[in-house]
Order: C-alpha cells, then structure tokens, then sequence
C-alpha cells in the first residue's frame, strides 16, 4: 500500500462526498469562504498582470529604438512607475495571499480562516486599491516619479498622481497587513490536534515566516508614506531637502518594507516549489528542517539587509560594509533551499509535468537572480552597477523567473483541487517553454546592457545599445504571447476539462484528502495525519535499501545519503515524526 | 569498462573549475577600464564571475541531470527512496557558501578601502563623542533631528562655503536656499564620500571640481582656473576631487569606464575622489531617476594629457570671456539630444529656482 492510498483511507471518515462547486456569480459577491476568496485574489491579481504586462510591453516597445519616439517622455516615466506598482502590489504580493488564503486551513484541517470576515474585507480592499492606482491614467496626471518613488522628485512631479499612488499603496499595504494577521493566527491556532509544528507542510511554514515580515515592515512603508503625504499636500519639510527635511531618511523608511517586500513576493512561492517538487518527483522532501528553519532566516535577515538599495547615497562607509555583510549571508539560508530541492530530486522519480516543469524552471532561474543578487551585495560593485539594467535584469529574475514561475506551477498543481477539473497537459507545457525562451531572452541581455553602461527608467538610450535592446523588445513580446495559451487552457478547462478526481497527484497533504472542488467546510470533522506530509516511499523503509547497489547516493552503505548520522547502523528513515 | 563515480566527479569537478576559471577572465561584460579604481572593481567582478559561473553550471547540471536520469519510467506508479536528509550533506552545502560569501565580503572591503572608502580625512569623524556616549539613544536621536544644538563643525556647510568662495559655482549654484545637513556626532557622516586611496591618504587631491547636478544637466566649475563647463575634462593620471551638490531633486554621477558613481543630493556635500588612467571620451550619465528628460541627463568626460587639458582651460577662459558674462560657457557645435537639451533648460521652464519654489508649496 502507498503512502498516498494510507492517508486517503485513514481521511476517508472526514471527506464530504459532496463537492462543493460553486455558481460563478459566487466569486462577485462578499464571501467568506476562504476558498472563494482565495480564487477571488488569484483572478483579481492576474487581471492585473496583464495590465502590467501591457505596461512593461509599452515601455520595452519605446526602448526598441534609442530615441523617445512611442510615447511622451511623461507618460514614459507613468508607464514604468504603474508596471512596477502593479506587479508588486497588485499581482505577486495578492496571489501569494491568495494561495495562503486557498491552502492554509485546508492543508492544516481547519474549516476555514481564524476570521473570515476580515479576510474577505482584506480581499475587497485589493480591487479597489488597484482601480483607484489605474484610474491615475484616466485623471491624466499618473504617477511617474518611480516605484520607489524618492523625494524632492516625487514632491514635483504631479500632486493628483502622487496622491492617488500615496492613497493606493496604503491601501494595499493595509490588505496586506490584515492578511497576514489572518494568516498567522489560523497558523498558531488552528491545526489539527495531531499536527505539532513539525508536522506542518513547508507552504504554511513558509507563511508564517512572510506574515511575521510582513506584519513588521510594512507599518514602516505606511508611516513614511503618510509623512511624504504631508509633505505633498500640507507642505511639511520631513523629506524636503529645501526646509531641512532629509530626502534620505525616505529612503530608509521605503527600503525597510520595501526590501522585506522582495521577500514577501518569494517565500510564499518557496514554500508552493517544497510541496511542488516532493510530490512529482515522488520522494520525500530532503531537509524538512532545514527548510522550514532557513525560511524563518531568511525573514529574519531580510529586516536588516535593506539599506543595501543606498549604496550609493547617503550612508556612511561603515554601514555599508554592515548591509553588506548581511545581505550577503542571506545567500545561505537561499542556497539551503535551492541544494535541498536539488536533492530532491535526486534519485527520485519525476512525472515532468506542467507543474513540474515550473518548478524545475523556477530553480534554474531563480539560481541566477541569486547569484547576481550576490554580486550586487558586494559594495564596490554595486557602486558600479546601481541603477543601471544590470539590476533591472537581477530583479526580474527573481521576481519573473522565481516568483511568476512559481505562481504558474501553483497554480497548475491546484488547479485540479481548485476546479476539480484537469488543465490541458499540452498546452500547458507550450507555455512552460515559451514562458522559460521569452523570458530569457528578454532579461538575461539586460545583464551586460548595465555592465556596458546603460542606465535604468530611461526613455533613450545611447545608440550603441540598440541591438541588445531590441533582443530584450522581442523577447518581451514573446512573453505576452506566452500567456495566451495559459489563459485559454485555464478558461477551457475550468469548464470543460475532464474530471480530476480527489487525488490526481497521489500526494500526501491534506488539501488532497477532500474533494475537488473542497465542500464549504472542507472536513467533515477533523482529518488526520496517517503519515508524514512528504513520506512519499516510506512503505520501501522497512525493507530497508539494498547494500548491494553500486550507487553510493542511494545505497546503504557509508557514503549513503539515507544515513543522517553516520555512526547509526541502519538509514535513519523516519520512523518517529518528530525527528524527520 | 565501468568507471567509478568517484573518478567522474573529480573529472566533473576539475572541467567544472577550468571552465569557471576561463569565464571568469574572458567574459567581456565590462567596458575598458579608465581609472586606477575600475581595475580593482574588475577584479572583484572577476572572481565573483568565476564562482559564479561554477555554481550556476552545477546547479543547472544538477537539474537537467536528474530530469533526464531520474525520469518516471511510463506506467510505474511507485515511490522514490524514503530519503529525508543527510546532515553532513546538508552542513556541508551550508558551509561551503558561508565561506564563499565572508571570502567575498573580505575582498568587497579590501577593494572599497583601497577606493578610499574608509578614508578618515574625508569621513571627518572623531571617535564617538563623550556626550554621545553617556546619553542612551543620543545618537540616534541627533540622526532623526535635523538641527541638533551641538557645536560640532558641521562639515558639509563648511564644504559648501569653500565650494562658493569660487565665483563661478556660487553663480550656478543655490547653496544659500537649501540648508545644509549636519552630520551625526560619533555616528558618522552623513555625505557619502569616496576619500582618497590609503596611499594618497593626507595628501590635498591634484585637481578640484565643483559639480552641480540639476534637471538635465551637470555643471562643472574648476575654481582655480575659473572655468566653467558643461564637460568634464580632467589630466590623465592625476588625481580628481569632484565636490558635488544638487540643486533640485537627487541625481547620480555616473562614468562606467571609472567604475564609480555617487549621488548628488540636495542639501548634502558629496565627495569623490578618483585617479583617470586611460585617455579618451567616456559618457558622464545621471544614475538616478531626475524627471522625464532623465534619459537625456548626460555628458561627456575628457580624459586628456597634461598639455591639451591646460590648452583646453585656455580656450574656455578666452570664450567666457568673449561673452562677457561668465555664465555656462557651452560647446555650441555638439547638438546630440542631452548637450541640446542641457543649456535651454531655463527655456523648457523648468529652472532650477522654479523648481525649488513648487517643492516649498
């Protein structure tokens, strides 16, 4: 017997056989059923991807050539400014709450979130902070001073437009916050009774490390907001260098939710590949601990690397070897994860699916938002390369090639528990490779353009750029096109494709243990863990692994990877819980 | 004949390291290198780019490895081996990147000391003051508060003032609007400065310029000849201070082929020293986002011999003095979009004064 068949008959007693499909006026309405909003988030934030995408299409068309020839050098600046303000606030950020918001209570048991009233004003706050950032456009004064959006600049560049972003990002900052209380709470309170801390699947650990972060940083960005707000509009002089405010203690109070915020938009998918890749490579997830604890590092230390956006501005000499320092560690606790994921797959037996495929493709392009990520740490050459597309290249690798991939293969794992229905295998995987082409070839360019000497948030460009710019404009092309076939293949299947079954992936968490789509309170009473969350193979354990294999990795001999402590005689395999 | 994994991964290992090795050094991302800080940035570059490159084709070999190896056999629905971990695997893959990363955190501080980072005539920094020490909180508090009652020199106003004893940069700049920030006593500067490399350390730089940034242009005022200008030319081989202010908004200072770039921020005397080494005309680009025209915020940098710079500073005082005033004086026969663009921003309406006038309301 399986591991996977162990955990569906013990939870046979708590599926309700009923699934709960759900009419599609449901998802309009104000509902408090966390699945319902967590489809909400989801669909909401990827209406706005596209709209950033249209953005970063319009801005990469006017780079095609060097001169300011497409759009007015203003509208320029506004296009680049609501790319980036959307794509943080309104798509990464909200879908991962999304999936947190699916996940969570059904993968701890529960029935629903700690407060689901909250979490549905949480989630109404998102359409009507994103409508109120685009209606910008339609006042004709959008936002164009940045995403980072630095005074004196800010303070000159438009009122209306600067208000409308102030206000939106409150806004948005205020969901954000509301959620994460949401979060932790049905974390810590809400597990089933069987479910110790170390039972819990990697995603909620994962969560509950982004909500701590979450909930420390982002009253920091609000703060400086409001005062940047007063500046504007009541003509204080906290940032306004002309009544001995200090632009640079702006900087400071942005960057300290604002470099937290890049880890917001990644540990929850983190946490999303460590369920991911256990299950379609059929093998139990090397390093639990490891993990779960570096994620929880990571979020510690991402509080204290921010200043490492300042390089170049007003800090003193020794503060910068500080952040350096810091931001450097953080590699460790990262590499932990991407070596851990790596063993994973090893010796494993991997179905390379669409899912799959994703998250594979998340570890190979994340590993180089990673590695150029070190590099800008180090002080003297990011004193060369700040603000140019050296770090245009390095951010979109982590967040398009690690977060965006990671929300695509989330998305399609869950996409059967979600709908109960199977996406198109084929489509999905042209996808995957237009996704892993277009978005190569439109940042891995962007690299050597910073190195050569072109700068970032520029409408024209030195000449001798132009060929490497439009290799960047095509392949941003390709990235737009990339997302018909997802859109089509997700639209068709939720209505039309074949029924998934409870378990099409014979995984191990317990948002598999109930129907597809989950009933409204998902459990009939409370399920249980029969086995581990990743004990994927643990029926092969008592017979023990055969000495005779040549492979060191995999055998049972000295050099075994099943040997945690060497001077054990037998693989220590997870016989108690507790220990894994 | 099998051969043993043992020998594979070593030969991986070694190919591994000699394509590290070769990239590392052959990788042509950088533009030449023009003064005598780029060549220490290069190495890092270059060490970080071999390291780089090793781990990058591990973690890809790695991948695509096991897709292909450990690919589900069609029809075979059993699980993989139980394994859950290997704690000296897993000490050794944290180890082996702590180390990576404190030998580069090592070397970053080595080279940015060798820059003149940590130059103590420019940080201007006594040991943390007897009052700072005995009050808890003090000095952060005295960062918070823009006015602190000390009588401490406050550095960048002296700056200031010698930068406006020139006539030339008092007229392009607007010092006396913008009050200027103290730095924190035993805390630090608050300017960011680029001092002079330990072996120049003490000694008074080789050439002073003034520079002011404001939208879209920088002005260059050399107050010992009394020039101005919209270029930077500098003498190849003898050390540079530029002494930056902005008028407006913040904008950055920026030359690839050095290496080197500093914001100029209003209200803040920045500083940046640094020794050209190669001839030849490298762009001067703002960095930093300055307002729509930003992308046309650049110029040029002359690095010249001794004798045409001081050729160079002769013409330029014969053409200010020919039109009388000594306003920008502007090379009016280079019409790309920025140089076009740098003398008319009063026409544009977007002068610098104005500018202030909208950020007081």
């Amino acid at each position: 017997m399986t591991q996977a068949k162990i955990q569906e008959a013990a939870n046979i007693p708590a599926k309700i056989e009923e699934p709960g499909v759900r009419k599609w006026w449901e998802f309009f309405t104000f509902s408090t059923d966390h699945k319902v909003i967590g489809i909400q988030y989801i669909v909401t934030s990827f209406i706005f991807y596209c709209i950033g995408g249209v953005m970063a299409d319009l801005v990469r068309t006017e780079l095609r050539t060097p001169e300011s020839d497409f759009v007015s050098p203003e509208l320029y600046n506004s296009l680049f400014t609501l790319h980036a303000t959307i794509m943080i606030f309104l798509w990464i950020v909200p879908v991962g709450a999304g999936f947190a918001n699916y996940l969570i209570p059904l993968m701890i048991g529960a029935k629903d979130m700690a407060f689901p009233r909250l979490n549905a004003v949480a989630f109404w706050m998102i359409p009507i902070g994103g409508l109120l950032l685009v209606s910008s456009l339609a006042v004709g004064d959008a936002p164009d001073a940045g995403w980072t959006s630095y005074p004196p600049l800010s303070l000159v560049t438009g009122q209306v437009g600067e208000g409308i972003w102030i206000m939106s990002l409150l806004i948005l900052g205020t969901s954000s916050i509301l959620g994460a209380i949401n979060f932790l709470v049905t974390l810590l309170k809400m597990r089933i009774p069987g479910m110790g801390f170390h039972q819990m699947p990697l995603f909620c650990w994962a969560m509950l490390a982004t909500s701590a972060l979450v909930l420390v940083s982002t009253p920091v960005l609000a703060a400086g907001l409001i005062l940047l707000s007063f500046d504007l509009f009541a003509g204080t002089t906290f940032f306004n260098p002309t009544g001995g405010g200090d632009p640079v203690v702006y900087q400071h109070m942005f960057w300290f939710y604002s470099h937290p915020a890049v880890y917001i938009m990644i540990l929850p998918f983190f946490g999303g590949i460590s369920e991911i890749i256990p299950t379609h490579a059929r093998k139990p997830i090397f390093g639990y601990k490891a993990i779960a604890y570096s994620s929880l590092a990571i979020s510690f230390l991402g509080l204290i690397v921010w200043a490492h956006h300042m390089f170049t501005s007003g800090i003193p000499g020794w503060l910068r070897m500080f952040f350096m320092i810091t931001t450097m560690i953080i590699a460790v606790p990262t590499g932990i994860k991407i070596f851990s994921w790596l063993a994973t797959m090893w010796g494993g037996k991997i179905q390379l699916n669409t899912p799959m495929l994703f998250a594979m493709g998340f570890v190979g392009t994340f590993v180089i938002g990673g590695i150029s990520g070190v590099m800008l740490a180090a002080v003297p050459f990011d004193i060369h390369v700040h603000d140019t597309y050296f770090v245009v290249a390095h951010l979109h690798y982590v967040l398009f090639g690690g977060s965006v991939l990671g929300i695509f293969a989330g998305i399609y794992h869950w996409f059967p528990k979600m709908t109960g229905r199977m996406f198109n295998e084929f489509w999905g995987k042209v996808h995957f490779a237009l996704t892993i082409v277009g978005l190569n070839m439109t940042f891995l360019p962007m690299h050597k353009l910073g190195l050569m000497g072109m700068n970032r948030r520029i409408a024209q460009y030195d000449p001798k750029f132009t060929s490497i710019n439009e290799i960047c404009t095509y392949g941003s092309y390709l990235l737009a096109i990339s997302t018909l076939p997802f859109i089509i293949n997700m639209a068709w299947s939720w209505l039309y494709g074949e029924k998934a079954g409870d378990n099409p992936w014979r995984s191990l968490t317990l948002e598999w243990m109930t129907t597809s789509p989950p009933a409204i309170e998902n459990f009939e009473g409370i399920p249980v863990l029969a086995t581990g969350p990743y004990d994927y193979g643990l029926e092969n354990a008592k017979y023990g692994v055969p000495m005779e294999t040549n492979d060191p990795l995999t055998s049972a001999g000295t050099n075994s990877v099943l040997r945690a402590d060497p001077d054990e005689p037998y693989p220590s395999i997870a016989a108690k819980t507790d220990e894994r | 004949m099998k051969i043993p994994s043992s020998i594979w991964t070593l030969l991986i290992g070694i190919l591994l390291t000699l394509v590290s090795l070769w990239y590392g050094q052959n990788h042509g991302l950088l533009p030449t290198a023009a003064s005598s800080e780029a060549f220490l940035i290069d190495g890092l570059f270059n060490t970080m780019m071999t390291v780089s490159v090793g781990i990058f084709v591990l973690v890809e070999g790695i991948l695509i490895y096991s897709a292909f190896k450990y690919r589900r056999k069609a029809g075979d629905e059993t699980d993989g081996a139980p394994v859950h971990g290997n704690v000296p695997l897993e000490i050794l893959w944290t180890a082996i990147p702590a180390i990576i990363v404190i030998g580069i955190s090592v070397y970053s501080f080595e080279v940015y000391n060798d820059m003149g980072g940590f130059d103590p005539h420019a940080a201007h920094t006594a040991p943390m003051s007897p009052e700072a020490m005995k009050m808890p909180g003090a000095a952060i508090a005295a960062t918070l508060n823009d006015t602190p009652p000390t009588d401490q020199p406050n550095r960048n106003q002296e700056q200031s003032d010698e930068a406006n004893l020139d006539p030339a940069t008092a007229e392009v700049r607007n010092a006396d609007q913008i009050p200027q920030k103290n730095d924190a006593p035993g805390m630090g500067i608050s300017s960011p400065r680029l001092g002079a490399t330990p072996d120049k350390e003490g000694k008074k730089p080789e050439l002073v310029v003034n520079v002011t940034g404001l939208q879209y242009a920088f002005i260059f005022t050399y107050p010992e000849a009394g020039v101005t200008s919209g270029e930077l030319h500098v003498p190849v081989g003898r050390e540079v201070k530029l002494n930056m202010s902005a008028n407006d908004v913040i904008h950055a200072f920026w030359v690839p082929e050095f290496r080197l770039k500093q914001d100029i921020i209003p209200g803040r005397q920045t500083e940046i020293r640094f020794t050209p080494q190669k001839e030849g005309d490298y762009p001067l680009i703002c960095a930093e986002l300055c307002g729509p025209y930003h992308g046309a915020m650049h110029t040029t940098v002359v690095v010249q011999p001794q004798q045409e710079y001081d050729n160079w500073i002769q013409e330029q005082l014969v053409a200010s003095r020919e039109t009388l005033n000594q306003a920008v004086a502007m090379n009016s026969t280079d019409k790309s979009v920025s140089d076009f663009l740098a003398p008319y921003t009063t026409q544009m309406g977007i002068e610098a004064n104005e500018v202030l006038h909208q950020i007081h309301h």
